[in-house]
């Protein structure tokens, strides 16, 4: 795994000595042949590109990491280096990847990438998967000037982060931004007639939840939404079933739950138990993975959820096959953040392509001004964030397809009213 | 004996002195590593100083970390650096008095168990508090704190805390808390306040990890319940605590730094299967050294003393 060596740690004396001698010696040899051979020896050094990343494969983040960064990480590094490699300058070199376990701990993933720096002496730096993390390691890359492709962090100090940190790339967005086009797409629904006013909230008590119902609360309010049901739940509350019956006395237009995957499970399944039926079905973190489509099968038609995607792009549907093709057991990738966290990888391959050799300073410039060609479609971004994210997505005939901001490219209409729960 | 006492002082005085150059290698994967060693080193000798002798064993180190990073993450921007350390030392200690003096009654298993829920209990009370009156979960610090600063003051604190740790033993509290581990009901018979010892020192302990969570959490940035409260740390410490062996004040250091080192190794070289060995470790310590390396090390000592009275006698 770690090619690196680690000798002061674990081996006994001798070896740390032999060690140290010889490093010594190689040394020694190294500034020799330097001198004689001059710059060709650093020429030569350049025969690889060490990647390195620190990913959550246990604790409670494994499931986010599995599903939506590793595979994609996986998928990577081996299209480019079944393609020869990176292109640097006129050449064309692999990708070598170190990659170690931050026990989804904020502590360990810092101490990771200090490791990745300083001891494997990585060229490039792979994000750690969920916003906490992010934000934890987004110091260390910053003072060690590497860049830093947040690709599955929604925070609302997105812009201030992105001016602190001007190597640091925020690709999902504001939960701020989030709950403005859903309030958006639930008022044009409005408009057309198709729903009533009277909206029920729920929300998980953690980050995302509390941000997005947050931004959500004074947005309904202003464009004169009745919020007829507004309440919180911990993480990790098992029996959903008295909130739904409730909701489900109140007959509201629409349901919305910023919730996370097992709750948004539960959600959906208690709903279609108790046969809350609402014109618009909204569920959080979740909804746009593959697991809601195995699960609920014909019953996930016209359930909104955060996130989506071009379903109907050509460069989506290409890399839905490759993923499958790549991904153990044929897994797909959710409809939101995996696409963008390969459409980040993308950005900075093309990056480091046309900057030509492994200086980061230069390919943190790239990423900040220039275009990309990737399979979310064409990005620049603009103060370190992308101009367009997909907000609401629906499932439709078995795909997830983003349908608000309406102005994106591919954007669907929306199904309203949501069809009824049929039976499984 | 008070020209080894001096002795003693001197060589941690160099010791301290050497430490401190730490930062100045320039390399912050070793600072980061000193870092995570000065840390389980403070934590674990703090939870000897009041386990050790009590023999309580206590989960709540998690509780105290917490308060202590928790109040950085309120207070942090607002409030000068060593303003917001002593208001946290404040909160710890007031926490672990209420705590102390409700509690110490309970012994055994019962304790322990209240000890792990107090963690729970005190970050579902900040959950509680964050989403329904100032409605945000996820604090950011940013706080002008380096990692050599870091370093430098958990270097102090381990200063302090052994300083204290020695003091203490040999005090007239040290020594109540010693008749007390040993048997409780005596301790009460000779007219020692058990409750008031007991209660003393607990709030010493916490105070010192409250410090340190407060001292750690500008490292993070960003800090929400489940990582200032995780539990892994009271475990962690736990484990550290008796590897070394709790009973004496230089124990803790004996297993907290291996450990620490164990973990590093361990998950840069086997990111995959580090909880596998880290569980067989565990199982090894607590069949193999029940007294922990401290008791080791007094076990050799005294045998070898006997070998020689045995010696002198024939």
């Amino acid at each position: 795994m770690s090619a690196s060596s680690m000798a002061p740690v674990e081996a006994p004396r001798e070896d740390n000595m032999t060690t140290f001698l010889t490093r010594r010696a190689a040394l020694l040899a190294a500034a020799t042949c330097a001198a004689t051979i001059g710059l060709a020896a650093i020429a030569e050094a350049q025969t690889s590109i060490k990647i390195g990343y620190a990913i959550s494969r246990t604790g409670p983040n494994t499931g986010g990491a599995a599903v939506t960064t590793i595979p994609n990480y996986e998928l990577w590094v081996k299209e480019v280096n079944a393609a020869g490699g990176i292109k640097l300058g006129d050449k064309r070199v692999p990708i070598e990847v170190v990659h170690y376990d931050d026990r989804s701990n904020a502590e360990e993933a810092v101490r990771a990438l200090e490791r990745l720096i300083n001891q494997d002496k990585v060229d490039f730096i792979l994000p750690p998967w969920g916003t906490g993390l992010n934000l934890a390691v987004g110091p260390t890359l910053n003072r060690e000037g590497y860049p830093h492709l947040a690709a599955t962090a929604v925070t609302d100090r997105a812009p201030e982060l992105a001016k602190r940190w001007p190597n640091s790339f925020w690709l999902l967005g504001t939960s701020a931004d989030a709950a403005k086009s859903l309030v958006e797409l639930l008022n044009k629904l409005r408009d057309e007639k198709k729903i009533g006013d009277t909206v029920a909230m729920v929300s998980i008590a953690d980050g995302f939840g509390i941000d997005l119902s947050g931004a959500a609360r004074p947005a309904l309010t202003n464009a004169k939404f009745k919020l007829a049901y507004d309440k919180t739940y911990p993480i990790g509350t098992q029996d959903l079933a008295p909130i739904i019956n409730e909701i489900k006395a109140l007959n509201p237009d629409v349901f919305i739950a910023f919730s996370y995957p097992p709750d948004t499970l539960a959600l959906t399944e208690q709903s279609r138990i108790a046969g809350l039926n609402p014109k618009v079905f909204y569920t959080g973190v979740g909804t746009a993975f593959p697991l809601y489509k195995q699960k609920f099968g014909k019953n996930t038609e016209g359930v909104m959820g955060i996130g989506g995607w071009s379903g109907d792009s050509p460069a989506i549907k290409d890399y839905l096959a490759r993923h499958k093709a790549s991904a153990a057991n044929g897994a797909e990738p959710d409809r939101w953040a995996s696409a963008v966290t390969y459409a980040s990888l993308q950005m900075l391959q093309q990056a480091i392509e046309r900057v030509g050799k492994v200086d980061r300073a230069a390919v943190i410039k790239d990423l900040q001004t220039g275009t990309f060609d990737t399979v979310i479609g064409k990005v620049q971004l603009e103060n370190n964030m992308p101009t367009r994210y997909w907000w609401v997505g629906q499932w439709q005939d078995g795909e997830f397809y983003g349908i608000a901001p309406a102005g994106n490219e591919g954007a669907r209409q929306a199904i309203v009213p949501k069809p009824a729960w049929v039976a499984p | 004996m008070s020209t080894r006492t001096a002795g003693l002082g001197a060589l941690a005085l160099a010791a301290l002195a050497l430490l401190a150059l730490v930062p100045r290698l320039g390399n912050a994967y070793y600072l980061a590593l000193a870092i995570s060693l000065l840390q389980y080193t403070v934590l674990a000798t703090a939870w000897g100083l009041f386990s050790g002798p009590t023999r309580y064993v206590s989960l709540a180190t998690t509780a105290f970390f917490g308060v202590g990073a928790y109040t950085v993450a309120v207070l942090g921007e607002i409030l000068p650096w060593p303003l917001v350390l002593l208001i946290a030392a404040a909160l710890g200690a007031i926490v672990a008095a209420i705590v102390g003096l409700s509690t110490l009654r309970l012994s055994g298993v019962y304790f322990v168990i209240f000890t792990f829920g107090l963690t729970e209990l005190i970050r579902q009370l900040v959950v509680w508090f964050e989403v329904n009156k100032s409605r945000v979960l996820g604090r950011y610090v940013f706080v002008n704190i380096t990692q050599a600063d870091i370093y430098w003051q958990l270097l102090a604190l381990t200063a302090a805390v052994f300083l204290l740790g020695w003091l203490i033993a040999r005090s007239r509290l040290g020594f109540a808390l010693r008749v007390i581990g040993e048997d409780e009901t005596v301790a009460k018979h000779c007219g020692i306040n058990t409750t008031f010892a007991k209660v003393a020192l607990f709030t010493i302990s916490a105070t010192i990890m409250t410090l340190v969570g407060a001292i750690m959490a500008p490292r993070w940035t960003y800090i929400e319940p489940s990582i200032a409260f995780n539990s892994m740390i009271s475990f962690q410490v736990l484990i550290m605590a008796l590897l070394g062996g709790a009973h004496r004040l230089w124990g803790p250091v004996l297993g907290a730094v291996p450990l620490t080192l164990l973990f590093e190794l361990l998950s840069a070289r086997f990111p995959n299967t580090f909880t596998i060995i880290l569980g067989c470790i565990f199982l090894l310590i607590v069949y193999m050294l029940p007294r922990g390396v401290a008791g080791l090390f007094e076990k050799l000592s005294t045998t070898s003393a006997g070998k020689t009275t045995q010696r002198v006698a024939t």
